[in-house]
């Protein structure tokens, strides 16, 4: 406490000393920053088409990897990496090998801000390509745009992507309200009379896909409308499930994430209630909800055996999938996708082998591999753009309905079919257990995120070419 | 205040020089790096200064951020008159906040402002209509005269609030106030009797602190191009108060480490990383897994962070060199020694010196 006492001579010192230390600190500060930069900076050689030479091709994107939502979404882009190996593998697309750099952003747009600029500005990426969330993609939307890099294949179901405002992006899955209405109009045609509730993401997410349900389900016979807080999402959503159990809700569709979907039975089967589930794609992919599902029962207090069992309360739950799910073994893309995860992506399917995830990452990479063959032997940024609204839609896919890509249509796909998750159907079998399949219980339907009617589809449901079927 | 004045126009005529040789990217960085320190000096302020420990920066700067987006959403009003206003409605919540704060102390505090970091967020997903919910409100920086590229236009932008603040807040140190808040943080009641009034600072400390978070979450939402409640998690809260610690606690020069280490660590541990071809397991965690190691080694071997580290460094270089230089006639650049009580010299000299500078 001394220098309290002699407090105003310590002062007159600093006065004295003011300058030089202000020069030291800033001096200091400067030449940081300085140091920094110059480790970091590159020349960047100036070719004629950033990201490509000769030889190669690179493209970027950012994923979670880290956060709240990195769980399940952290297998999609080393999905995407397996197809593009397995490319290079075959001497690449028109010679060049394609290199996929994919930074963890969170989930936080600010990182995405940062990290989509190193990607462009600094690693000159040919294309950002399979980048993952609304409120992060909606970050860099304006700059990609800007720099004129193509957004390609968003890995979101907002609305959002497909604008004119916005050339260089476009979505890929299914617009949320795209499925909103198929899963709208098949609660109207089976479950007519029957008392509706909505159990939704408080965001885009879930007011997009209530956008579609209400095009279809008349407003009269929805009687409950209950929304989570994803932000906050920690416990069981009980109260929700009280008031929709209370307004004696029979059918309850849901736009949930995984782990809202177990959130949300659990406790309804806790008090003994058994409505009808009808949950969009991403919140019922068994093999992750089914684990999640045991593992919140057994965190819960729940025995071995209710925690085992728990995963049966998916039994009965309708969906829709908009590419052949998992556990049809059958199906020749899903044989495929199996092989080249298996040789290309070995430690990923030890972890967790075929499932909704890892199959989109496939998909979309196959996707983009097709989208620059397309683009010819000397690419470029808008000739890729062009040769998407071209020949998009006759892109062979995984997807049950071609890509929709037209020069003003930036959305994927837009249809699928309802299936309902049952335990006569064959199991999804992945490394973490066995999982309730699903089967189909309606046609293949395509329509629009507008007013569009829904149609069923009649077009060839794809198979895959021979040089990928052969790929041993 | 003119020397402030002056060392800040030779501050930005390096700025200017750097910022003009790097590339865009990086110049993005040093706008990043400016737009941290607002918010780190705000904090230092409001932590070190005046001993009030805040989880809540990272609230006061999405009010800051939402205020400027919906001024640019519905008004046509001048970009300077949004920065204000963004400023001004961060600190009209850091009044609102001081207030009850002034009874409340240390984890109390902690917990009171870190729980206005966890319940803002969800307030602008209620209101999604008017917040943008999940996407967001879009926000534009005034284009740059001439030919300048928009990364290096921001970065002026930045910099010079970064600069502006740096000036204001060391004045404001070195005046009557910056006095009292360290009073009020050294013993409240020795600081009332001497006739500070202790509620009245602790609010200022507060509001100033504030209005430093809204000017950094305005410039964080020019720089994402958007703001929406992603940018501003808790994490940000905790990360600005660990760099702070790390830079120096109280000092506002200190802020500089905090800031470069907030906005360069991601960038080396992603090269470190693609260096060594290190898993993405490892390498997704590998930035906070550094930034943990370098608070814990800061924490031991400069207890004062860097920046007090460095002054100690520096201190003992220089008094070695005035010992060595004052063989001759009259050592006056030695002063500490003549009005500082022997015992006391260097730690006395440090706890003032921390404050301001």
């Amino acid at each position: 406490m001394m220098y309290s006492m002699n407090k105003g001579a310590v002062v007159t010192i600093n006065n004295h000393k003011t300058i030089g230390r202000w020069v030291r600190v800033l001096a200091a500060g400067v030449m940081g920053v300085t140091l920094g930069t110059t480790v970091l900076s590159t020349a960047a050689g100036a070719a004629s088409t950033p990201g490509v030479t000769s030889s190669s091709i690179s493209i970027g994107a950012t994923v979670p990897l880290t956060g709240p939502a990195a769980p399940g979404y952290d297998e999609i882009a080393p999905a995407m990496n397996a197809i593009f190996a397995w490319a290079n593998a075959h001497g690449g697309v028109n010679g060049r090998k394609i290199k996929y750099t994919y930074l963890d952003d969170g989930y936080n747009p600010a990182n995405t801000a940062t990290l989509t600029r190193q990607l462009v500005l600094q690693d000159n990426i040919f294309a950002d390509v399979g980048s993952l969330g609304t409120p992060t993609q909606t970050a860099v939307q304006s700059f990609l745009n800007s720099q004129k890099v193509p957004q390609l294949f968003i890995e979101s179901g907002c609305n959002c992507w497909s604008s004119s405002k916005y050339p260089e992006s476009s979505g890929w899955q299914p617009p949320y309200t795209v499925e909103g209405k198929i899963l709208g109009a098949y609660i109207k045609a089976h479950f007519a009379g029957e008392k509706v509730g909505y159990l939704t993401q408080g965001d885009e997410f879930g007011q997009d896909f209530i956008k579609g349900l209400n095009m279809e389900i008349p407003s009269t016979s929805v009687v409950s409308r209950q929304t989570y807080d994803a932000s906050t999402l920690a416990g069981p959503l009980s109260n929700q499930v009280a008031a929709l159990k209370a307004a004696g809700v029979q059918v309850v569709a849901m736009a949930t994430i995984p782990a809202a979907t177990a959130l949300a039975m659990l406790p309804a089967a806790a008090i003994g209630y058994a409505p009808q589930y009808v949950i969009s794609n991403v919140g019922a992919d068994a093999p992750t909800v089914g684990p999640l599902l045991s593992s919140f029962t057994a965190k819960g207090g729940g025995t071995a055996a209710q925690a085992a069992a728990a995963g049966g309360l998916l039994n009965g739950v309708i969906t829709d999938s908009y590419f052949a799910p998992e556990n049809d073994v059958s199906n020749p893309w899903v044989q495929v996708e199996k092989k080249i995860l298996e040789k290309y992506a070995p430690s990923l399917y030890a972890k967790s082998g075929l499932d909704g995830n890892t199959q989109y990452g496939v998909a979309l990479g196959y996707t983009f591999i097709q989208a620059l063959q397309a683009a010819g032997k000397s690419p470029t940024r808008a000739g890729l753009l062009a040769a998407i609204a071209k020949s998009g839609k006759s892109f062979v896919t995984p997807g049950y309905v071609p890509l929709s890509y037209t020069s003003s249509v930036h959305y994927g796909y837009q249809g699928a079919e309802v299936v309902k998750l049952s335990t006569t159907a064959p199991p999804a079998v992945t490394p973490s257990g066995s999982w309730i399949g699903g089967t189909a219980v309606g046609p293949i339907e395509t329509t629009n995120v507008g007013s569009g009617p829904i149609v069923t589809y009649k077009g060839k449901v794809s198979t895959p070419p021979q040089k990928l079927a052969s790929t041993s | 205040m003119i020397r402030h004045l002056t060392l800040t126009l030779f501050a930005a005529a390096i700025l200017y020089f750097v910022t003009s040789a790097l590339s865009p990217y990086d110049d993005f960085l040093v706008g990043e790096i400016a737009l941290y320190l607002i918010a780190l000096a705000g904090l230092s302020l409001l932590t070190g200064v005046n001993g009030q420990i805040s989880l809540g920066q990272g609230a006061f700067m999405a009010v800051g951020a939402y205020t400027m987006a919906l001024l640019m959403t519905h008004t046509k009003l001048n970009f300077t008159i949004e920065l204000v206003a963004a400023i001004g409605a961060a600190a009209v919540l850091g009044l609102v906040i001081g207030i009850p704060a002034t009874r409340l102390k240390g984890p109390y505090l902690a917990g009171m402002t870190l729980l206005l970091a966890l319940a803002l967020p969800p307030i602008a997903d209620k209101w999604n209509g008017t917040f943008g919910g999940d996407q967001g409100l879009t926000t534009t920086v005034p284009t740059a005269p001439g030919t300048i590229n928009s990364e290096q236009w921001l970065a002026w932008i930045e910099i010079a609030g970064a600069l502006l603040t740096l000036v204001l807040l060391a004045n404001l140190l070195r005046s009557r106030f910056g006095r009292s808040f360290r009073a009020v943080r050294d013993d409240e009641i020795a600081a009332s009797l001497a006739g500070v009034h202790v509620a009245r600072t602790k609010v200022t400390a507060f509001v100033v602190s504030a209005g430093c978070a809204g000017l950094a979450g305005a410039f964080l939402g020019l720089s994402t191009g958007v703001v929406n409640t992603g940018e501003f998690p808790l994490t940000l809260s905790i990360q600005l108060l660990a760099a702070m610690v790390v830079g120096g606690t109280g000092s506002l020069m200190g802020m500089w480490w905090g800031a470069i280490l907030l906005v360069y660590l991601p960038q080396w541990s992603t090269s470190l990383s693609g260096h060594f071809n290190l898993g993405s397991g490892v390498s997704a965690y590998l930035a906070i897994i550094i930034f943990g190691a370098v608070l814990i080694v800061v924490m031991m071997v400069a207890p004062t962070g860097i920046q007090g580290g460095l002054r100690r460094v520096w201190g003992l270089a220089s008094r070695r060199w005035s010992r060595l230089s004052s063989v001759g006639p009259a050592p006056t650049t030695t002063a500490p020694t003549t009005t500082a009580p022997t015992t006391g010299s260097s730690s006395s000299r440090h706890v003032d010196d921390r404050d301001g500078q």
